[in-house]
């Protein structure tokens, strides 16, 4: 009896991480299928798909553009969530919760409707459709996480250190700079490694914001246009790749702070 | 006459609806080791914190070294303050940490980290320098805080329980170094504290605060022997309190009718007045009574052994809401359950106005 419990809740552990991870693996398994078509069977292994995307120039710029979207979305999306959230730790605001509320709340709004808002603020505004105003989306989507992250670990106990800095002489800027924000670094560190990753495969306002430049994910879709080649597999799994680097160092980060 | 390093005048502070100060005047001299000492609510952080500048009283001035500091930030006033928790930064090391003020002055590196080498020689941890305060054990902590304060030679260190979170053993020998500190550099320290032995210990200069307000000041030693309220009597050491009225009052001797019967003690008072007969426990003495005024008999309810004496805790058979609290030596033989009688000599008895 006993036994077959075990084998059962085996199967369904199977099942299950087969449920989420089959897409993946199958993905990754025909990029490096040797023959035209990434269907069975398998022909390879081989990186012939692989060598094609490097070769193609469409493709590695809008790679190099979704990283520097990401690294500068992020870096101005955790910049901003941590001033925020060191505001609204620090300072008794009228409405404090009511605005913390605010801030976050795009977090539930779907991406499709926060593209589309910003697609018709841009056009009434003159702003054309450009990396940057996909970068400003990200932003928009970004901020709110980094905010939450950051918020969530400045506590009452850093209080006192900051007073300490103040009371030795340092003004406020100084106290930021080089007490607040490197005894915040692992959160902010886990902010900005989160962004990167959800703005790296963005796809939905980057193709509503971007026109000529564009990201890979836009680009991606470009490709799967023309039907389904291993080609398209093979940046798909280097997508994966990227971000799986990024959530690694995202776990990493809030481990070490758990530690100590 | 020299003007005080420390002028307090007048300060209230409010939290709200809270009245935390209560219209509080304090002068410290320079160099002196001043103890505030009141249990929690008392005011005496509150009081500290406004000197610090991290608070700014609702009433009152405080001038230090003559000049008005009552709005002045922090960082711009010749205080710095020892936190509870120690408040170094984490992500620094010792050196670092104790450099910090210099830093914030634009002293060069190589001053700075001489300058830091010699705080941490001060309070004998010369060779943390390179370590970072997690490696630390609390009191080291406590030691590099100190450091950290002293190292930008403030005209007052504020230390804010500096010793509460240290076990007893480590607390008195903190204390003691913690005196031998203040006598080396000079500089006049400012204590919080709701230990009173440990304001006994340290205190040139001793502040015992309830519910806002000062209660007494002065040395350690005239507040212990000669407490000028009731709350004094009973929170800097134990004291029997023997209430009454004044039935006859004049060459300096007052009768006080108490429930125990009259007794006649030394002190100025209004014939009709309600007040207090305080009496420290070493000035009790149980059984034999020659030449002593009598207390009447006693059933004592528990005897703590403490070591170099025996701590006695005994009911009035006269009137039951009178407690005694008397130190007997260690060879007594007093038990629980015996009834004893219970003198003192009259010039030991506090008299303390209601």
């Amino acid at each position: 009896m006993r036994q077959s419990v075990r084998i059962v809740s085996w199967l369904y552990a199977l099942a299950v991480y087969g449920f989420i991870f089959l897409p993946v693996v199958v993905l990754v398994l025909f990029s490096l299928q040797s023959t035209s078509f990434p269907i069975p069977p398998f022909t390879g292994p081989s990186l012939r798909w692989y060598e094609a995307v490097l070769s193609d120039a469409r493709l590695t710029s809008a790679l190099v553009n979704s990283l520097l979207v990401a690294s500068i979305s992020s870096l101005a999306a955790v910049t901003l969530g941590f001033l925020c959230a060191w505001g609204f730790a620090r300072f008794v605001l009228p409405g404090s919760g009511l605005l913390r509320g605010l801030i976050t709340l795009p977090l539930t709004v779907s991406y499709l409707i926060i593209g589309m808002g910003l697609l018709v603020l841009f056009n009434w505004a003159g702003v054309p459709k450009s990396l940057l105003a996909a970068g400003i989306g990200h932003v928009v989507i970004n901020l709110p996480l980094c905010f939450a992250i950051i918020y969530s670990q400045m506590g009452d106990h850093q209080i006192n250190i900051e007073r300490a800095a103040r009371d030795l002489g340092a003004p406020e800027w100084k106290v930021l700079l080089l007490i607040t924000v490197p005894v915040m670094a692992p959160a902010i560190f886990a902010g900005f490694f989160l962004s990167m990753t959800f703005s790296w495969d963005e796809f939905v306002i980057s193709f509503l914001l971007t026109r000529f430049d564009t990201t890979l994910p836009v680009e991606i879709w470009n490709l799967l246009r023309s039907g389904l080649n291993p080609k398209t597999n093979a940046v798909g799994s280097l997508v994966f790749a990227v971000s799986i680097v990024l959530v690694v160092l995202f776990e990493l980060t809030l481990l070490r702070r758990r530690k100590t | 006459m020299t003007a005080p390093l420390v002028d307090i005048r007048n300060v209230s502070h409010r939290f709200g609806q809270l009245a935390v100060l209560k219209d509080v005047s304090l002068r410290i001299e320079p160099g002196s080791y001043t103890i505030l000492l009141g249990p929690s609510g008392s005011g005496k952080t509150t009081l500290l914190s406004i000197l610090g500048g991290f608070v700014t009283p609702s009433e009152g001035k405080v001038f230090i070294r003559g000049e008005d500091c009552t709005s002045v930030p922090p960082a711009r006033r010749p205080t710095t303050t020892v936190f509870q928790d120690y408040a170094l930064f984490p992500h620094m090391s010792v050196g670092g940490n104790v450099g910090f003020g210099l830093r914030m002055q634009g002293v060069d590196g190589a001053t700075r980290a001489a300058r830091a080498r010699e705080a941490l020689a001060l309070v004998g941890l010369a060779a943390a320098f390179d370590k970072k305060p997690h490696q630390l054990s609390g009191g080291q902590r406590q030691r590099v805080a100190l450091a950290r304060a002293l190292v930008i030679e403030p005209a007052v260190l504020l230390l804010d329980e500096p010793l509460g979170a240290l076990d007893l053993k480590l607390r008195r020998q903190m204390q003691d170094e913690l005196k031998a500190i203040q006598k080396r550099v000079g500089t006049a320290f400012i204590h919080v504290t709701h230990d009173q032995e440990e304001a006994m210990a340290l205190a040139d200069h001793c502040v015992v605060m309830n519910d806002g307000r000062i209660e007494d000041e002065g040395p350690p030693e005239r507040v212990y022997a000669r407490p000028s309220t009731r709350f004094a009597a009973t929170f800097m050491g134990e004291s029997t309190i023997l209430s009454g009225t004044v039935a006859e009052a004049k060459g300096g001797t007052a009768t006080v009718a108490t429930p125990i019967g009259s007794v006649c003690v030394p002190g100025a008072a209004q014939a009709g007045a309600q007040v207090a007969l305080a009496i420290r426990p070493e000035h009790l003495v149980l059984g034999a009574n020659e030449g002593g005024v009598g207390l009447g008999m006693a059933k004592i309810s528990d005897v703590v052994f403490q070591g170099s004496f025996k701590r006695v805790l005994a009911t009035s058979t006269v009137d039951a809401a009178l407690r005694f609290i008397a130190k007997a030596p260690a060879s007594a033989t007093v038990q629980t359950g015996d009834t004893v009688a219970i003198s003192c000599q009259a010039g030991d008895m506090i008299l303390l106005a209601n």
